[in-house]
């Protein structure tokens, strides 16, 4: 495999040194921006596999970025990164495109662990994105009055997103579960893919409440 | 306007145009109203709201969708109207025209007073523009009135008289009106200035009182990177729960406590404790029960397990809180300690158990431990969502 290029877009110099300087090496470093305008610029030049990306920037913040950005080239991933615990700013990235979200604590080893996961295509969910999934599909509704499977977690996923929120790797979670670690990766790009699909009522009322829409 | 009755914009839109047809009621209420309420602005904490201010994320936008929907609404109401008109049950046919042209004349002078997208350039109360635009306003009145009066020449005198008082007081009033709102106007925004220099001196304390001092100490202890460590986490966690606004009392609620014992523990134990939770409830004495126990086992894991974090997660749902604590630290064999000693035991499973709650430890030497615990919740006291309390807070 070859080196993953990566782009670091944040307004913030120090973070960007150092997480270039964490991540140098096993990864190439191919672009770093610090607002929107700029970031949609290099971004389009470069076409990185994965962009680590701010939630709040200049110019609109990482929304803005994927926003323009997506539909022209879906094959460039974005992994969120920030200091925010606002739930709305988390889930509203995911639902732009972004296929993970992790805060910017997070260890290099771990980061880089996350880049690789985010370019095969999977999606990196830190145990607070599990939890504020958790409450976004919170609440039972019967089963009756759902035909879209888009507006549910399976059981499965659930239990799934739960041992995340408990802490639980991926590797972890498999092993808790007796599944592979790849059906759990399955089950949480499944996940993903729901959050960013499902017009569920709930969720767009949550959204809404929240201020997302 | 339709956050104040709190029901959809689409319908408060809908009724004022069925107001409308009433005699241009609709109309009228719907300029005053517009005039006298606040637009509405929502309560953010303060790091979203400045975060937004500067432009760094992306906030809600005045979609296509809403101003077509408008377009739409205004075209079925006019559209209403006129068929009313043709039909000749309306307001008469002479008094029509007139009422049209003097409605769009107080348009001109009423639209100046917008707060929003005309902004400052159309609230300057003098110069050129402003004096066109009044001139413009009251020519489109009188005209009205000159058409009007002409053309209701031939009723009775009172009835001319009674109409040329009520328009004349009308003109004055509407024209005076802007003026009024703009006083009252200036006086809330005064004492809104006001309030916003005392949150500027609130905000300045505060960092004063916290991250100014956090910032010393980190200098006297710069040579012992666990005390930096913790220092720096701590400030961390304050100017979070400030800036994103959880900051709840511990005696609040499950999540408050939890969180409330996580801090604790990573002052004293200078061990990482990550809280993440689905849902809340408020505490009773079971609830308590749970969260003390919880916080032995935060503290076990802080002090035995030799890790650098400690993950709690709380659910809410249903019928039953449960609490995880886990860490990946060296375990121990649970077996063998459950006689002697009475720290897992007594203060964490029995303290549940007593509670009608249950209490499993998991763990193997050299596997992390995991403690889960459960209790039921009482039927009365229905779970509160974190949405909810979010709410609370911010009222």
């Amino acid at each position: 495999m070859s080196t993953l290029r990566v782009a670091i877009i944040d307004d913030h110099v120090m973070f960007r040194t150092g997480v270039r300087a964490e991540i140098e090496g096993p990864v190439e470093v191919v672009a770093e921006a610090e607002d929107v305008d700029s970031a949609v610029k290099v971004l389009t030049e470069t076409l990185p596999d994965v962009v680590l990306l701010d939630v709040h920037m200049p110019g609109g913040g990482g929304l803005e970025v994927i926003r323009r950005l997506h539909q022209r080239h879906p094959e460039v991933k974005f992994l969120a990164l920030s200091v925010s615990d606002a739930a709305e700013d988390v889930i509203g990235i995911i639902r732009a495109g972004a296929r993970g979200y992790v805060t910017k604590n997070i260890s290099g080893a771990e980061l880089l662990d996350a880049i690789a996961r985010v370019a095969a295509g999977d999606a990196v969910f830190s145990p607070r994105l599990a939890g504020f999934v958790l409450d976004a599909f919170a609440g039972t509704i019967e089963i009756a009055q759902v035909d879209e499977d888009l507006d549910r977690l399976t059981e499965r996923e659930r239990e799934v997103m739960r041992l995340i929120a408990r802490g639980y790797a991926y590797k972890e979670v498999a092993k808790e579960l007796f599944i592979s670690v790849k059906t759990v990766e399955t089950h949480v790009s499944s996940v993903l893919r729901k959050l960013q699909l499902s017009s569920r009522h709930e969720l767009t009322r949550w959204a809404n409440d929240r201020r997302l829409i | 306007m339709a956050d104040h009755l709190g029901v959809p914009v689409l319908y408060v839109r809908l009724a004022f145009i069925v107001a409308t047809w009433l005699h241009g009621i609709g109309v009228i209420a719907y300029l005053l109203l517009w005039r006298f309420l606040p637009l509405s602005r929502p309560d953010l904490a303060p790091g979203l709201e400045s975060a937004t201010r500067r432009g760094l994320r992306t906030g809600s936008r005045t979609g296509t969708a809403e101003i077509a929907q408008t377009i739409a609404l205004g075209a079925v109401g006019i559209g209403v109207l006129l068929l009313i008109q043709s039909t000749g049950r309306g307001i008469g046919g002479n008094l029509f025209a007139p009422l049209l042209v003097g409605v769009v004349g107080l348009a001109v002078i009423w639209r100046q007073y917008d707060d929003v997208a005309w902004g400052r350039w159309m609230r300057e109360t003098r110069g050129w523009g402003f004096a066109s635009r009044i001139g413009a306003g009251i020519v489109l009145v009188a005209f009205a009135a000159l058409f009007f009066l002409t053309q209701e020449g031939g009723w009775g005198a009172a009835l001319d008289l009674a109409s040329a008082l009520v328009i004349a007081l009308l003109g004055v009033l509407l024209i005076l009106g802007p003026w009024v709102t703009r006083l009252l106007g200036d006086l809330s925004e005064e004492r809104r200035e006001r309030v916003r220099s005392q949150e500027r001196a609130d905000v300045a304390a505060h960092l004063h009182d916290s991250v100014l001092q956090t910032l010393a100490l980190l200098q006297k202890n710069a040579g012992d990177a666990g005390a930096v460590a913790t220092l720096a986490r701590r400030q961390e966690r304050e100017l979070r729960a400030w800036l994103y606004g959880n900051d709840q009392q511990p005696g609040d609620s499950l999540v408050a406590a939890l969180r409330a014992a996580a801090a604790d523990i990573e002052d004293t134990h200078r061990v990482p404790v990550e809280v993440i939770a689905v849902g809340d409830a408020p505490l009773d004495p079971d609830v308590t029960a749970l969260a003390r126990a919880a916080r032995e086992a935060m503290v076990n894991a802080a002090k035995h397990a030799h890790v650098d974090r400690v993950d709690v997660y709380a659910e809410t749902g249903g019928r039953t809180a449960q609490v995880f604590v886990r860490d990946r630290g060296v375990g121990f064999d649970p077996d063998a300690i459950a006689h002697d000693r009475m720290g897992v035991r007594g203060s964490i499973i029995d303290r549940v158990e007593r509670h009608g709650g249950s209490a499993s430890v998991r763990s193997a030497p050299g596997e992390g431990t995991e403690v889960a615990l459960s209790v039921p919740l009482r039927g009365s006291d229905t779970p509160i969502d974190t949405e909810a309390l979010d709410t609370e807070e911010k009222a």
